[in-house]
């Protein structure tokens, strides 16, 4: 089978998808975007499959409607890059496939977003729409550090700092839950526990197994339906009064903390997809 | 495979299974560098983080 990935900085999570495929004696080609020129008008590209593993969601994006206009079946599809790389797209898909998340509101002003932060009740959490990593994430407590935030964010230069995300901040119990859906299948998830609200484990959260329930699983894979299925991982968030929220879905999965946390070969199941995709 | 720190000339081993676009670390002086070569072993600086980097 011909293989192409997509990819330019190797992470801890690219180094293992690579030697997986290497495992099984299958080549694969690297596309780096940093160096490649893409023919618009090309379809004669010589892979039967596209993992996509690029750090940057924008040119994930253009990457993937690229191959996929060709013909080539990609993991994963442009529309699942497109709506999990903003936030705003992700809540969407959620409300209206009916899944349970948290509260969200959207404003294009200091003086709405304001509004609209004083609508939800504080403490609210304003995110940007596009970025990962809990960068700029703000928790905002109260009337003063909102007005602050907003307006630091509406001079920031680039305008989707004024595209004004605001989400009711949930409680959480100091963590959250990652779980990982491939296909049709939840197939591991994680706790990421911090005494920091923000519970990423690329900002210090710790990982630990979380087993998967039957609720879990079914809620992630309607979750991961909602923004076109593929390979992803959705991050939940429990209430105290013992609900789940669908909190964001992710396309290009980090997972290098949850294969010995799970027991599952994360890697190896992302490749066996890959495969299969191909074979289609 | 030895390189050298483009920012403070130290030389310094990587693993023999690095791959083109990993990041390694000066031990030296901790700056973040991302192989660009194997043949010969060549380091670069390594990018700094974009806003549309992540997952």
């Amino acid at each position: 089978m011909r293989i192409a990935v997509l990819c330019s900085r190797i992470r801890a999570e690219e180094k293992l998808l690579l030697a997986e495929l290497e495992r099984r004696g299958q080549e694969y080609t690297r596309i780096d975007d940093r160096g490649h020129v893409f023919d618009m008008h090309a379809y004669d590209y010589p892979f039967d499959v596209v993992l996509e593993r690029a750090i940057q969601h924008s040119r994930a994006v253009y990457m993937l409607k690229i191959f996929e206009d060709a013909g080539i079946p990609t993991v994963n599809s442009h529309r699942v890059a497109v709506t999990c790389g903003d936030k705003f797209l992700v809540s969407q898909a959620m409300i209206h496939a009916g899944i349970p998340t948290p509260r969200c509101k959207l404003a294009f002003t200091p003086e709405s977003a304001l509004e609209a932060i004083e609508q939800l009740g504080y403490p609210v959490v304003l995110k940007p729409v596009v970025g990962s990593w809990g960068r700029m994430v703000s928790k905002i407590n109260d009337r003063d550090a909102a007005e602050a935030i907003l307006e630091h964010r509406s001079v920031l230069g680039n305008y989707q700092h004024s595209i004004f995300y605001i989400q009711e901040y949930i409680d959480k119990p100091g963590r959250d839950i990652r779980s990982f859906v491939i296909g049709d299948e939840c197939i591991a998830a994680i706790y990421r526990t911090s005494n920091h609200w923000i519970t990423n484990t690329a900002r210090g959260g710790l990982a630990t197994n979380c087993p998967v329930t039957p609720e879990m699983a079914d809620m992630s894979l309607r979750a991961a339906q909602a923004v076109g299925g593929g390979v992803v991982a959705i991050d939940i968030l429990e209430t105290k009064d013992g609900r789940m929220l669908v909190n964001e879905v992710n396309y290009t999965m980090e997972f290098r903390n949850s294969i010995e946390t799970t027991g599952v070969d994360i890697p190896a199941r992302i490749i066996d997809h890959v495969l299969a995709m191909g074979r289609r | 495979m030895n390189v050298t720190c483009t920012e403070c000339g130290a030389e310094f081993a990587i693993p023999d299974d690095t791959l083109v676009g990993e990041i390694v670390t000066c031990p030296e002086c901790g700056v973040e560098l991302e192989v660009v070569n194997l043949d010969p072993p060549t380091v670069a600086p390594a990018p700094e983080v974009e806003e549309d980097w992540g997952e």
